[in-house]
């Protein structure tokens, strides 16, 4: 009964691993698939991808797994501690703390994409284009990322939330600016090795243009480093995130942002210790998750390592 | 670092073939001139991103400064303080003026001029953030040996587990916990603040470090007080330096254990000690150098959340209470203060370095 899929999926195997791939597809099937068997192998990375999988279904099913949005309040609930109706029991407002923490996983989820995605392509810009180009452009550049990487992160996220005033999407610029410049660090050194490659001279006599051999050709390499750095990084902007939240300074209430979340659980600390005791928990399980996931991709895609961390 | 030090060890070899003392002595002159000039454009560059913070980015940069409750006098005397009638470069050109003579204005919520603020509030967090270094150091550097020497044993898992979580925990939560378990809940240690308010004012500021005002005018209870009241704070920097640390140093024994001296030294039959300790781990010490330095200069700044939660009165907390009473001036200040810290440090251990490790030196 099950023999047909038993055959294609030996198929499918036999194909994934065969030593003569026949098409560029299948070769490029096929590293993925062997660096998801390295990785597969490596319990702990798994168990880090098994948290970031759990926060993203959790993030995606809010609406089906909670009544409302996380911010309806039942003041005669309020500070309940858990129970068989509120798990995590309720807060001050007598707000289910559980939904919060459920609605809070889409604001933490946000956060790190949105960095991600307005940190990785000026990262990428600024170090390739540094490092293929050289000379005063790449003095230059380097000097500016290096001047961002000697500011302290949180001191000057600090200062930018305190012009920009206080709130979600300020918070994130702020990270953003105070985050991008380890990446142009990388993507340079990545192109440094490989501005001189066979392939990027065979591109540059075919005459492909300067632009056309940073986007299509060195890019893609500079990509697998940059990722690992991201998923390192993540714990990182989390923790600044939470931390501008605990502040005041990021996501306003009533948005269930987990360091906000902690800030006004702080006044009920000494009687009602959930309120303030499981978003901090919520936070250290995902970033836990994003270091676990990191080390495990790093060791899988960045062979120089070895996987001597 | 790794490939500068890999280039100075090529030039010296290149230079062994062909002796030439004057190119080196110019050489190293060079050398000096480029790493100085980069470290002066490093900090030339703090300024410019603070100034464009504080005068740039906001939509009154004077109400920024004098609130929103001063007379039209002192807006017209700020205003033309800072030259906002001027062109912007000429207002950057008085700002760096005003900040190399250590004039950073007048905060609006202590009336104080902010140098004179934060030289009252920063012994407060290099006391905590010294403390924590240093047990950081103390006990992260030997767990990451011993995790190093195990690996792949129980005990490299547990060091790892410990290290994990060092660095993805919230530090102002752990911080809320610990006062809850070990202040409200045991009672084994004081609660928040420096010290208890009846030794307040007791001991002269002398250096601003109570540990040390105290214990040089001999009043040893008050050292003691405050001793107590470090314990949790800097235990919480400690947890997030210790993990570091240990990582750190885990990952650079690993790739030490794996060279090929090691196994000389090894098959010559020294012991496993004097293996790990004299041959693996002094290597690896220059190399931590970089890593401690950083430590300490992120401890300087990560203090901001921990002295929230513990009402330690030092830099961070100067910050964050400016910045909620919109006093752009000591924000910026206190800014501009922490970067050239945090700068300073990391210049003064990448010289440690090149002092330490004959690679580097050229």
């Amino acid at each position: 009964m099950s023999s047909p899929s038993e055959s294609t999926d030996a198929g499918l195997k036999a194909w994934l691993l065969s030593d003569t791939p026949h098409s560029v597809t299948q070769a490029r099937c096929q590293r993925l698939y062997l660096a998801w068997l390295a990785f597969a192998a490596n319990p702990i990375a798994m168990l880090g991808l098994a948290i970031i999988v759990i926060l993203v279904l959790m993030a995606a099913a809010a609406p089906l797994l909670t009544g409302g949005d996380g911010t309806e309040q039942a003041l005669a609930n309020r500070l309940q501690p858990p129970n068989g109706e509120h798990w995590f029991g309720t807060d001050e407002l007598g707000r289910d703390i559980f939904d919060r923490i459920i609605w809070g996983a889409r604001i933490t989820l946000y956060i790190v994409g949105l960095v991600g995605i307005i940190v990785v392509p000026i990262g990428l810009l600024v170090g390739t284009v540094a490092g293929y180009v050289g000379g005063w452009v790449d003095i230059v550049l380097m000097r500016v990322t290096d001047i961002f990487l000697a500011f302290p992160r949180l001191i000057l996220a600090l200062a930018f939330v305190a012009v920009l005033g206080p709130g979600l999407e300020n918070a994130v610029l702020a990270i953003a600016l105070t985050t991008w410049s380890p990446f142009a660090r990388i993507a340079r050194a990545e192109t440094l090795t490989i501005r001189n490659a066979e392939h990027i001279l065979a591109a540059r006599v075919q005459g492909a243009s300067t632009a056309r051999i940073i986007l299509h050709h060195v890019t893609p390499l500079c990509l697998s480093s940059v990722i690992v750095r991201l998923t390192l990084d993540m714990a990182g902007i989390i923790l600044t995130a939470a931390g501008l939240g605990f502040l005041g300074l990021g996501a306003q209430p009533p948005l269930p942002e987990w360091g906000a979340m902690i800030s006004t659980g702080r006044q009920y600390m000494l009687d009602q210790w959930w309120v303030a005791t499981i978003p901090g928990i919520a936070i250290l399980v995902v970033s836990m998750g994003f270091n676990l996931l990191g080390d495990g991709l790093r060791d899988v895609l960045d062979p120089r390592s070895g996987g001597s961390s | 670092m790794s490939p500068d030090a890999a280039n100075g060890s090529l030039d010296a070899a290149e230079q062994g073939e062909d002796p030439a003392p004057p190119s080196r002595v110019f050489r190293k002159f060079l050398s000096i001139i480029k790493h100085a000039s980069s470290i002066l454009l490093t900090f030339i560059g703090l300024t410019a991103i603070t100034f464009i913070i504080g005068r740039v980015m906001p939509a009154d940069p004077v109400l920024a400064i004098v609130g929103d409750r001063a007379s039209q006098d002192v807006y017209d005397a700020v205003y033309l303080q800072l030259g906002l009638d001027k062109p912007l470069i000429q207002q950057y050109l008085i700002y760096l003026s005003d900040i190399t003579r250590g004039d950073f204005g007048t905060s609006i919520m202590t009336t104080r001029p902010v140098l004179d603020d934060i030289i009252r509030f920063f012994p407060a967090t290099l006391e905590l953030a010294t403390i924590a270094t240093f047990f950081g150091v103390i006990l992260g550097i030997p767990m990451g040996v011993l995790a190093a020497v195990n690996q792949g044993r129980l005990i490299d898992h547990v060091i790892r587990i410990i290290g994990l979580f060092g660095y993805s925990v919230p530090i102002f939560w752990l911080g809320m916990v610990a006062l809850l378990v070990f202040y409200a809940a045991l009672g084994w240690l004081p609660g928040p603040g420096r010290i208890e308010v009846y030794y307040d004012g007791i001991v002269e500021a002398r250096s601003g470090i109570i540990l040390i005002d105290s214990a040089l005018q001999g009043e040893w209870e008050i050292f003691w007080n405050a001793l107590h009241h470090l314990v949790l704070p800097s235990a919480m920097l400690a947890t997030f330096a210790l993990a570091y640390i240990a990582r750190m140093t885990r990952s650079f024994m690993l790739d030490q254990l794996n060279q090929e001296y090691i196994l000389t030294a090894r098959v010559k039959g020294l012991s496993e000690s004097a293996v790990i300790w004299r041959h693996a781990f002094r290597n690896v010490l220059v190399q931590l150098i970089t890593i401690i330095g950083l430590t300490y200069a992120s401890l300087l700044e990560g203090s901001v959340l921990t002295e929230t939660i513990f009402a330690w009165p030092g830099i961070g907390q100067y910050i964050t209470t400016s910045l909620f009473n919109a006093d752009m001036n000591a924000v910026i200040g206190g800014t501009v203060v922490v970067g050239f810290c945090f700068v300073g440090i990391n210049v003064l251990s990448d010289i440690l370095y090149r002092i330490a490790d004959p690679r580097a030196r050229e």
